[in-house]
């Protein structure tokens, strides 16, 4: 049976145990994992995985089940099980599926699968993290040692139906690459990390540029103080800025608006970030990590922009969410085979501004380049932000010296309006990604 | 469940024989592997949540498969799969044991034993999974009520519940044998509160390895009226001070401080590779006198317990810091073989698709003498942090984090006003050396610590006594 039969059958079986809509998503994948560590192989992983996922709506009551246990008598408890479970929650009439005006009726290829990573054989990628890693190693005597270097690969499917009569699929594939080199001086040890990521073999950096970079910022922690307590101006390197992106992504999620949990409740058609900002979320992008073809309940995708010159210009919708907000569906429902659907980003990044990112340093007499973010301390609900930094002192618009043991705090409704630089530097390396952004102020706390 | 029953539980699902597996450890142990096992895994949660006054979602997800793994020197193979058959742990055999071909014929090693006995810490006459629907929902509407009666500003209620049920065996070429049967239960309530255009959060919750209704003897309301305090005490707070300041810490959740601080950077792994900041520390100061940390996976119906780790070794109580002194690691087996230290029932994994790696269980401080009210009369100027949401650590240079979600500022030894949230940030082999006085109120926290390592999340307890420590640095924003 091809998962799109199970899917479909899963619906039907659903119907049968007396569901009045249902859908079902059926996942499976192959991964393989290898890692070596001080040139030395250390561990080489396989997996297989699948599962289903079905939903069914009873009257106006809904629930969820899944399981890994996809022989036909395991299939039938779980549209069994379902129906028991919805008839113990509440009917809510704003469940159900979508509408199928909403839904993707063709789809183009996205070309998100590379065969390539199907057959592919552990020794390769060892080689390729030995490269990564002998990069690293050699790159400076202060590097002393390693966490090692890891690739991994995962190729899958994904389908979908539901009683609407929507059936489909798409394959996918994931593959990455990544060093962690540990240096000391005097003592003290840092280290840093660098990677690639692509859904193609041939997408991916070349093991030794990767093993470089991932030295180069590990060196670079060499030495780090802490800085003065003071308000200054803080420029987020990409990798830094994209953990920016997660936030604004969950403050415009539907769940988090129609809980009244998010800062930005009420302010679509609003100035919420500096006119400099635009942010764009498109999941038809050929190749990007975030790509898909339709939503977890079946949606046509489209390109959004989501932040337009500053002005929010939407939200991120699933059905359930978009009915309750008393708004069309955006198609970004995101689901797990066993989850309850949410609503979340695609390819979600900052449009690229006009300045080189030595020209953002460049403007800033005295603060903080940030380089990566510990912690969690981001309240959604409020906008109050305040996390564990790492980076590098701007002095005179130069990178003067590395700190450590610093937060930076502010309020994310401040950070999005103060964005007073956007960088030319935008990469698509994952799926939420930005350029560099410099905050015209923020509270550092060190000593 | 005895070990023979959860042996025949999975021989009688998948349709497998002793004889067999057997044959599948030897196959693994071909060529020149020290050691081989196999890792069984049945696995129910079920979930209800609440939100706007009514039972929206239930979900039931079921989970199995199995995992093989090889061990040569310091090298792992591993191949799991969620279809479990003979055929299907054959080809995994022959994966995981690739990582041993390269090998030459060296000496194998093995870990020394451990001579402690197993427990039985959550044994339970009804399984909390085969609590009857009606019967959460019927809580979790009574949640709702206890929480919006707490105050008319509380304008929304979120409840979730979570049970698992876990069935494990273990299978290695050392000859053991080890099954256990691991409930888990979770309650949490999420409050909104909404004043004067304000809107904050509070959030509370617990749970253990225990019976449904240890919930339900009035436990879970308290945490339905603490998620509500929690959101209106932040509905108050002020902007939270920036800088180095004197941090007195509540008893409790707050022992997240050494889960991150410390905790991290004792196990095994980081510290047979070096890169953990307390590499060869062990037997130096790297604590105050008042400070004894232990981690101990035994106590009953604990989340962080269990009766053995992911390994099949019994699980036990490891001392750390003792009055200062740094004592110990927590290791799995392939970090204590390569190491020469004896197990201590800590090799962990989220489940039989991941690899077993060192992990905490419960840890925490031990009591000292001071009464709690005497340690914050202490401090002139100082921040009074109670709750708090997650936390991290760079276990290489040691620098850590963990953000308070309910904080007072301390004014002349009294506690003031409320403050928004802050990060707090340190350095895990100096913060234990700042601690000045330790209360007498040893608490655990409720249940709710889930840890996350190298993208495999377990659950986790710590504890604290009421501490002071002098010179934190507080992340706010009033420079």
């Amino acid at each position: 049976m091809t998962l799109e039969d199970m899917a479909r059958e899963l619906v039907a079986a659903a119907l049968g145990a007396g569901a009045r809509d249902a859908d079902a998503v059926v996942a499976e994948s192959d991964g393989l994992g290898v890692g070596v560590r001080l040139r030395e192989v250390e561990k080489v992983k396989r997996a297989r995985q699948r599962r289903a996922g079905l939903r069914v709506f009873v009257g106006d009551s809904t629930a969820i089940a899944s399981t890994a246990d996809l022989t036909a008598e395991g299939l039938d408890t779980l549209a069994r099980d379902a129906c028991t479970l919805a008839r113990s929650t509440a009917p809510d009439p704003h469940a159900g599926l979508p509408e199928a005006a909403d839904l993707a009726r063709d789809w183009p290829d996205l070309d998100l699968h590379d065969p390539a990573l199907e057959a592919l054989d552990p020794a390769q990628p060892l080689e390729w993290t030995r490269e990564a890693e002998a990069a690293a190693l050699d790159a400076a005597p202060e590097i002393t040692n390693s966490e090692g270097s890891e690739f991994s690969s995962s190729v899958g499917q994904v389908t979908y139906a539901s009683s609407l009569g929507f059936a489909g699929g798409y394959r996918g594939s994931h593959a990455s690459l990544a060093v962690v080199p540990v240096a000391t001086r005097d003592g003290a040890m840092q280290r840093d990390a660098w990677f690639t990521a692509h859904r193609k073999l041939a997408g991916l950096e070349s093991p030794v540029s990767v093993g470089a970079e991932a030295a180069r910022r590990t060196l670079r922690r060499l030495g780090a103080r802490r800085a003065p307590t003071r308000d200054c101006p803080v420029v987020f390197d990409p990798e830094s800025a994209a953990t920016l992106l997660r936030h604004l992504a969950g403050a415009v999620a539907g769940p988090a608006l129609y809980r009244r949990m998010s800062f930005l409740l009420g302010r679509l058609g609003e100035q919420v970030a500096a006119s400099a900002v635009t942010v764009v979320d498109d999941p038809l992008l050929p190749a990007a990590p975030g790509s898909r073809p339709f939503d977890g309940e079946g949606v046509a995708q489209r390109r959004r922009t989501v932040v337009e010159r500053g002005v929010l210009t939407t939200y991120l919708l699933d059905s359930y969410s978009a009915r309750r907000l008393g708004l069309r569906p955006t198609g970004h429902a995101s689901r797990g085979v066993g989850d309850v659907p949410s609503a979340g980003p695609t390819n979600f990044f900052v449009e690229p501004g006009p300045h080189a990112p030595e020209a953002i340093v460049a403007s800033v007499r005295e603060g903080l380049y940030v380089t990566e973010l510990i912690g969690f301390g981001v309240n959604l609900v409020t906008g109050d932000y305040s996390r564990g930094a790492v980076g590098l002192w701007i002095e005179n618009g130069e990178l003067a010296y590395p700190v450590e043991e610093i937060t930076i705090a502010g309020n994310l409704n401040d950070m999005l309006r103060d964005i007073e630089m956007v960088g030319n530097d935008l990469r698509l390396r994952t799926s939420l990604a930005s350029p560099t952004l410099k905050i015209a102020r923020m509270t550092v706390a060190g000593t | 469940m005895e070990v023979a029953g959860v042996e025949r539980f999975f021989c009688e699902r998948f349709g497998l024989t002793n004889a067999g597996l057997e044959r599948v450890l030897g196959s693994a142990l071909e060529r020149h592997a020290d050691y081989a096992d196999l890792y069984f895994e049945f696995r129910v949660i079920q979930t209800a949540s609440l939100e706007e006054g009514v039972v929206k979602h239930a979900t039931r997800t079921l989970d199995q498969g199995v995992g093989v793994r090889v061990l040569a020197g310091a090298r792992s193979g591993y191949a799991y799969s969620d279809e479990v058959s003979l055929e299907r742990l054959e080809i995994a055999a022959g994966t995981a044991r690739l990582i041993a071909e390269e090998r030459g014929g060296t000496e194998a090693l093995t870990a020394p034993a451990t001579g402690r006995p197993r427990h039985d810490l959550y044994r339970l006459a009804r399984p909390p999974v085969d609590t009857p629907l009606a019967e959460q929902t019927a809580l979790l509407l009574r949640l709702d009520a206890v929480a919006r009666a707490v105050d008319p500003a509380i304008s929304n209620v979120l409840v979730g519940i979570g049970i698992e049920h876990r069935v494990v065996l273990m299978m290695t070429s050392g000859g053991v044998v080890v099954g256990d049967v691991r409930p888990l239960v979770r309650l949490n309530v999420t409050c909104i509160a909404e004043r004067d255009g304000v809107r904050q959060q509070g959030t509370y919750g617990g749970g253990g390895r225990f019976a449904f209704g240890t919930l339900t003897d009035g436990r879970a309301e308290r945490f339905a009226r603490e998620a509500a305090r929690q959101a209106l005490v932040n509905l108050d707070a002020v902007d939270a001070p920036a800088g180095p300041m004197t941090v007195v810490l509540g008893p409790g959740w707050p022992g997240i401080l050494l889960h991150e601080a410390i905790g991290h950077g004792l196990e095994g792994d980081f510290n047979r590779k070096r890169v953990s900041a307390f590499t060869d520390r062990i037997g130096t100061r790297v604590a105050s006198e008042l400070c004894t940390v232990v981690d101990d996976g035994t106590l009953p119906g604990r989340r962080g317990s269990l009766n053995v780790d992911d390994e099949g070794t019994p699980t036990g109580r490891t001392v750390l810091i003792e009055r200062g002194i740094l004592r110990g690691y927590l290791q799995d087996r392939l970090n204590a073989t390569l190491m020469g230290m004896p197990l201590t029932g800590n090799g962990r994994r989220e489940s039989f698709a991941h690899l077993p790696m060192p992990r905490m269980t419960n840890t925490f401080m031990l009591a000292g003498e001071e009464a709690p009210e005497d340690i914050i009369r202490s401090v002139d100027r100082g921040l009074y942090a109670v709750s708090f949401g997650g936390g991290q650590v760079d276990i290489t240079n040691g620098r850590f984090v963990f953000s308070a979600s309910e904080a007072y500022l301390i004014e002349g030894g009294k506690v003031g006003a409320p403050v928004k949230g802050a990060t707090l940030i340190g350095n895990g082999p100096d913060v234990l050396t700042r601690i000045t006085r330790v209360g007498s109120d040893l608490q655990l926290d409720e249940g709710i610590g889930t840890c996350g390592k190298d993208g495999q999340s377990v659950p986790v307890g710590v504890g604290l006594p009421t501490v002071r420590i002098d010179g934190l640095t507080v992340g706010g924003t009033q420079a």
